[in-house]
């Protein structure tokens, strides 16, 4: 469903209007808010719901729906933060640097910028896909890519400052970042590996592009 | 809440920042992304409220005991292994999850197995990967991200072994 870099037009710095008009939808759109992972979440919670209110009767069941629901109103907020990022993201990013700088032909270079920016990114969850999406669509090849969301999710600091340090302790929390440094880049460069191998042509089409 | 607070404004900074960008750049590059950021925040709304509302039902139902006692210090690659999965069917958010490895840490589980824990959590948590990862990303990198992810909370626990404890 990425938009693969060798398609963008011979103009790649002007975002192409026509985009809108082709059959694949703009990356780092929702595309369906109801699908079969929505559903089977949906069902998993009912089941639990269910067990929640045998065990601990109707006032368990409300504890939990206060509790869940502040928190859902605290994170609101920053899910429309992350969605703007992203998409303001992939409108002013030069398609062209992008593909230099994170493509498939950037080499270690790409792969410790995913790095950085996947380590430096502010937010959760809600910025880090809008933004990886975003990266995807305007040419940075999965090797890249997947740096940068596996670097957000091991070493970023959102995370570890909001929840990993008040739960696991400082120490902990260092030594776990400290080991997983090399992590990224090395998962980047295991996905640049096997996509090559696993989809010769494509990744060829971009070497000419 | 001061980290929240600071998280925040370094969030809605960077918004506010490439908005700039966009807006200097003209009206069209300013108004397409902010239409388009919005629908997808409307969109995604509905799967948000159901995760975050619902995640607390998940995790209330979870036997922690039953998690923390595959983390045992004798368990050796096997823990390290189980650990792994234990990480990708933890449901919940980082509460739960920080929770669980701490819990193991302080009732005797081995240090190896609690980082390859978390960092498996980190990395394939099954409840993130569906309800964040899969609608913002596309599904074939998603699946591919995942696959090539699987070496790491066991090279994150070698290195473990190898360094030692914190």
């Amino acid at each position: 469903m990425s938009r693969s870099p060798q398609l963008s037009e011979p103009s790649p710095n002007t975002p192409a209007p026509a985009e809108d008009a082709e059959s694949e939808p703009r990356p780092g759109r929702v595309r369906k808010p109801i699908g079969w992972s929505t559903i089977i979440i949906a069902a998993l919670v009912a089941v639990s719901a269910a067990l929640v209110w045998r065990r601990d009767g109707t006032d368990g069941v409300l504890d939990i729906l206060t509790h869940d629901l502040s928190l859902f109103s605290g994170i609101l907020p920053r899910v429309l933060a992350g969605c703007l990022l992203g998409a303001f993201i992939s409108e002013i990013l030069p398609h062209e640097k992008v593909s230099r700088s994170l493509g498939p032909k950037s080499g270690l270079m790409g792969l410790l910028i995913g790095t950085a920016f996947g380590a430096i990114l502010p937010g959760g969850p809600f910025t880090a896909y809008p933004v990886a999406s975003a990266l995807l669509a305007v040419g940075a090849d999965f090797g890249a890519t997947i740096a940068m969301v596996v670097s957000w999710t091991l070493i970023g600091y959102g995370r570890a400052v909001a929840w990993e340090i008040p739960i696991m302790g400082t120490d902990f929390t260092l030594w776990r970042i400290l080991i997983s440094l090399p992590l990224p880049v090395l998962a980047g460069a295991l996905g640049r590996f096997v996509y090559v191998r696993l989809y010769p042509k494509r990744a060829s089409d971009e070497d000419a592009a | 809440m001061s980290a929240a607070l600071l998280i925040d404004i370094l969030l809605w900074g960077s918004v506010f920042g490439v908005g700039l960008i966009a807006f200097r750049r003209g009206p069209p590059v300013f108004k397409a992304p902010l239409r388009e950021g919005s629908m997808d925040f409307i969109n995604i709304v509905p799967r948000i409220a159901l995760g975050v509302i619902g995640s607390g039902y998940i995790a209330a139902i979870i036997p922690q005991q039953v998690i923390t006692g595959w983390l045992g210090p004798d368990s050796g690659w096997l823990g390290v292994a189980t650990a792994v999965v234990a990480g990708a069917a933890t449901p919940g958010g980082p509460v739960i999850g920080f929770s669980i490895g701490t819990v193991a840490l302080k009732s005797g589980g081995g240090v190896p197995q609690v980082v390859a824990y978390v960092v498996a959590w980190a990395l394939f948590a099954f409840q993130r990967v569906i309800l964040w990862e899969i609608p913002f990303m596309p599904a074939r990198f998603v699946w591919f991200r995942c696959a090539v992810s699987v070496p790491f909370p066991f090279v994150a626990a070698a290195i473990a072994m190898v360094i030692g404890k914190p």
